[in-house]
């Protein structure tokens, strides 16, 4: 455990284990999002915020990001998650709370963990059936504790030049180059569906009255069907994981200005929260911003 | 503030938090419970023994709904809707319809006693076999269900909607007769929450969200029902509204298209485009059976027609069968056969240029490069031999059969053999680069990308090693892999005699996904347009998203199918055991053309200038313009 510690903890930059000194990293960058101020390696940024109309935050966000260097040296990975709960007299926050858990720790148990082992793993479950199985973890785990309660969750695992991404609901992952901006997510909701049947305009969509009945979510039955794939990392490319919060209120295209023209993820996830509260905040809002350098 | 709307079924059986009655437990001195039919949500069904016939066994089966209201007002009012209700549903008679014998409220349940049903209902009856329904019996059965239908339509003062119709909501009874149980009333129990769509659970029409309830509903709610029994998917599993998505006759191909298109109409979205009635959905259901013949005579029609649009330009006979693939290099076509030549014809013309003769069988495709063409004998060795003339330049020698296809990539060539071992070898002069000890055989063709070398062995184990032959990585499958890796953006796929295919991450050997057929398979698959197709000894060619493994289609042939499929355009070209050469389309799996042979076919096709040429185990190698 220790040695996750020095790896991940938060607090602290991680430390050689054989004391050798490294570049010192400014720990106010490192503490709360790990920016790594390296070239060529992963950063990423992240906000949350309860927004201006609401007095609760619903959703759940968890990070975790590792780089390693060497020889034999583990691949670079990563896991984020972001959840949006739904459901009256606070279950929709336990709901997404105990959701990122549960998926986070199955995921990490059955591969992050298993990276490190010394001796090679054989018979690994498919990393597409963890994700399902993290997934409907989540699910069971709602049900049984938190009736009435609900969430969306959209995780992504990523190994080596792989992300495989797991989703239900209407949280979205974006993929944001230098100019285009695409969701890589298909929203699980009734007026997305209509829209795809060519019934409903984007724009009939965006202001219609059931723009927020979604067709699947976690803990709603035993049976959850999830949407799994898996992608190669985009190079030089952003991941946007976000809630409606944002993606509701901020357009596509204004997202990508304010992406592109940050500094750094960090400096972009607080100003795109800072955009949709100046939009009204009609609703909790949550993002993650994951920058893949090139090869 | 948001709410779903769908919530699946609790399995059959199992208990949940509400806490379901037990066995022994006798409600109003009179219904003693005998045990659990169903349960989920707000409701259990019992089945249960009448005790007001103490001499005879009158079995009932009894429909606790739970009154959930907080309120007292809210809680009445729900009480006195259930009770209309079964006013209601007590005034009913017909054959399909269960007799509703009493109804009683008692604390926070509502109940219902109704005739008690011997029998499975349809989503049972499913899930209970996993082979196709024939479309006789599901014709039967929607027939009786559109009379039912009809009766509810008809009913005075004011027609019935059912709005419910799926599988679970039907039971087959021991007469084989359809019975229409669980009325909706339920719903009363529901508490009416804001944003929550009721009943979209895969079969409702897209109106239902509106709140509307009519005639077009329930016919939507057939369609989708018929659709999930001949296709075997569970819309719930699907996105709302996607039936047109998924053909029926994509999935399952036995189906008339008669009949696919009498569901793909109950199922148009817009309520207008539908039946007038369910009455004319019967007549539509009738006629699809009158013209396929269904009622007279098994169908068999559509086999055999043979291609129009399928022309051979030439065959040419060898001495002894041809189990491997054929190249077209600079015109000329190259095919290995198991007279031990290795044959040069002309790929216009099939007109023989020269052979060349090894020692050994030849199962292998040849490699060219320029002026030298390489192939791979059983005895023992790779040989190079001149493009044009067919003399031999080098030989290498491996201390076993080669079984594996040479690859070539900067200046070496890269082969297994049954000696269990990687040869890379220097293609000019044929000597050894390297080589690296597997666990057992190669047969597998070894790709090499980015410096590094994909191969498994028929041990089960897959490498994956660098240039100085030092493995990176190893997975294990749990049988041989003869199948050749491709790889896709960075992600690597091959089938397994494990009757498995792999996806695995190409860096690590991290398992992505993995497919499983009907049997073993040792054909390599192929990738285009987001679908990985590959044969299998099921007799399948199947196409599977490579995102996710979810199966595209399946194409049966009438044999196994060893050898890979090809694609070009939006065509599937794949022969197989049956002896035929199979052209599908990429998108569907349907059928364009079929050729047959006189032997099985074992290779790939390949293709060259809109001619696709390939061997037979006739002794032949066809070329045919497609
Ligand atoms: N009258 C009956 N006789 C026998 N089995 C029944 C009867 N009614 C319901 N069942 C069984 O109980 C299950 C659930 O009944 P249903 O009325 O559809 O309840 P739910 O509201 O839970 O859908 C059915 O699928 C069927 O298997
Ligand atoms: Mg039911």
């Amino acid at each position: 455990m220790d040695f996750f510690k020095r790896i991940f903890g938060r607090k602290k930059p991680p430390v050689p284990p054989d004391g050798v000194k490294t570049a010192p990293l400014d720990p106010m960058m490192v503490a709360p999002t790990m920016i790594t101020p390296l070239q060529g390696r992963i950063r990423i940024g992240m906000a949350q915020s309860t927004g201006v109309e609401r007095t609760h935050n619903e959703d759940s966000l968890f990070v975790l990001q590792g780089n390693a260097a060497g020889l034999e040296a583990l691949p670079e990975f990563g896991l984020y998650v972001v959840a949006d709960g739904m459901g009256g007299h606070r279950s929709g926050e336990v709901a997404s709370a105990i959701s990122v858990r549960a998926v986070s720790r199955r995921l990490f148990e059955d591969s992050i963990l298993q990276l490190m082992s010394i001796d090679p793993v054989t018979d690994l479950v498919p990393l597409q059936d963890l994700m399902r199985m993290a997934l409907e973890e989540a699910n069971m785990a709602v049900v049984e504790r938190v009736p009435g309660g609900g969430t969306t969750l959209t995780a992504v695992l990523h190994l080596g030049h792989q992300i495989t991404v797991g989703h239900v609901g209407d949280s979205r992952a974006y993929i944001l180059t230098d100019s285009e901006v695409h969701a890589i997510t298909r929203d699980h909701s009734l007026v997305k569906r209509l829209e795809e049947l060519g019934q409903l305009r984007p724009e009939e969509a965006e202001v219609h009255p059931q723009r927020n009945v979604l067709y699947r979510a976690i803990g709603q039955g035993a049976n959850l069907e999830v949407d799994v794939f898996t992608l190669p990392i985009p190079r030089d490319s952003h991941m946007l994981l976000c809630s409606d919060g944002l993606w509701g209120v901020v357009p596509d295209q204004e997202i990508l200005r304010i992406v592109s023209s940050s500094e750094t993820p960090q400096e972009a996830c607080d100003r795109l929260i800072d955009a949709a509260n100046a939009a009204g905040g009609p609703d909790n809002i949550t993002a993650v911003l994951v920058y893949f350098p090139p090869e | 503030m948001r709410r779903t709307t769908r919530a699946l079924p609790n399995k059959t059986g199992e208990t949940d938090q509400l806490g379901v009655l037990q066995p022994g437990v006798t409600l109003q001195d009179r219904y003693l419970v005998l045990g659990v039919l169903g349960s989920g949500g707000m409701s259990s069904v019992y089945k249960g023994r009448d005790l007001h016939f103490p001499n005879v066994t009158k079995l009932v089966a009894v429909k606790e709904m739970l009154n959930m209201a907080a309120d007292p007002t809210m809680y009445e009012m729900v009480v006195r809707n259930f009770e209309r209700e079964a006013d209601l549903l007590a005034t009913l008679s017909h054959p399909a319809i269960p007799r509703i014998y009493d109804y009683f409220t008692q604390e926070a349940s509502s109940y219902l006693v109704m005739e008690f049903i011997e029998g499975r209902d349809l989503e049972r009856l499913l899930g209970d076999s996993d082979t196709f329904l024939a479309e006789e019996k599901v014709i039967t059965w929607a027939v009786e269900l559109c009379d039912v239908l009809t009766y509810l339509h008809g009913h005075q003062p004011q027609p019935v909607i059912f709005r419910d119709m799926k599988p679970s909501n039907v039971m087959i009874d021991q007469h084989g007769h359809i019975r229409l149980i669980d009325f909706g009333i339920a719903r009363i129990f529901q508490p009416g929450q804001k944003g929550t769509m009721i009943g979209t659970e895969g079969y409702s029409p897209p109106e239902q969200y509106r709140g509307e309830a009519s005639p077009a509903g329930d016919i939507y709610a057939l369609g989708a029902t018929l659709h999930h029994l001949l296709t075997r998917r569970d819309p719930r599993a699907e996105p709302p509204f996607s039936f047109s998505e998924r053909p029926v006759r994509q999935i399952n191909p036995q189906i008339s298209p008669e009949l696919e298109s009498v569901v793909n109409a109950a199922l148009a979205y817009d309520p207008k485009d539908r039946f007038g009635s369910v009455e004319a959905f019967k007549v539509a259901l009738l006629s699809a059976a009158k013209q396929t013949g269904i009622l007279i005579s098994p169908q068999k029609s559509t086999a055999l027609k043979l291609p129009s649009d399928v022309q051979e330009l030439w065959s040419f006979e060898c001495e002894d069968e041809i189990r491997g693939s054929c190249i077209v290099h600079r015109g000329i076509l190259y095919v290995g056969c198991y007279d031990n030549n290795l044959y040069a014809l002309d790929a216009k013309r099939g007109t023989f240029l020269w052979k060349y003769p090894t020692e050994g069988g030849i199962p292998t495709r040849p490699a060219a490069n320029e002026d030298l063409i390489y192939v791979a004998s059983e005895d023992h060795r790779l040989h190079a031999v001149s493009a044009d003339q067919g003399k031999l330049v080098w030989t290498y020698l491996a201390e076993g059969p080669i079984r594996s296809s040479p690859t070539l990539y900067e200046g070496h060539v890269f082969v297994g053999a049954d000696d269990g071992h990687l040869h890379v070898v220097n293609m000019l002069n044929g000597r050894r680069a390297w080589r690296v000890e597997a666990a057992a055989p190669i047969r597998s063709s070894p790709l090499v990308f980015d410096e590094r070398v994909y191969y498994g062995c028929e041990s089960g184990d897959f490498y994956c090693v660098d240039f100085r032959g030092e493995i990176k990585w190893r997975f294990r499958a749990k049988r041989a892999i003869s199948s050749s890796p491709i790889m896709v953006e960075g992600i690597l796929y091959f089938g397994s005699m494990d009757w498995t295919l792999y996806a695995l991450e190409a860096e690590g050997g991290w398992q992505i996904w993995r497919f499983r057929m009907g049997r073993p398979t040792i054909s390599s698959p192929a990738y285009a347009e987001g679908k990985l197709l590959t044969g299998c000894a099921d007799g399948n060619i199947y196409a599977i998203d490579a995102r996710n493994n979810r199966e595209a289609w399946r194409f049966q042939t009438e044999h196994q199918v060893t050898g890979s499929p090809l694609v070009q355009e939006d065509s599937v070209y794949c022969g197989s055991v049956d002896g035929s050469m199979y052209c599908l389309d990429l998108r569907s799996g349907r059928k364009r053309w079929m050729y047959r042979t006189g032997g099985p076919i074992t290779g790939t096709p390949t293709i060259h200038e809109g001619s696709i040429y390939f061997g037979s185990n006739d002794h032949r190698v066809y070329a045919l313009l497609t």
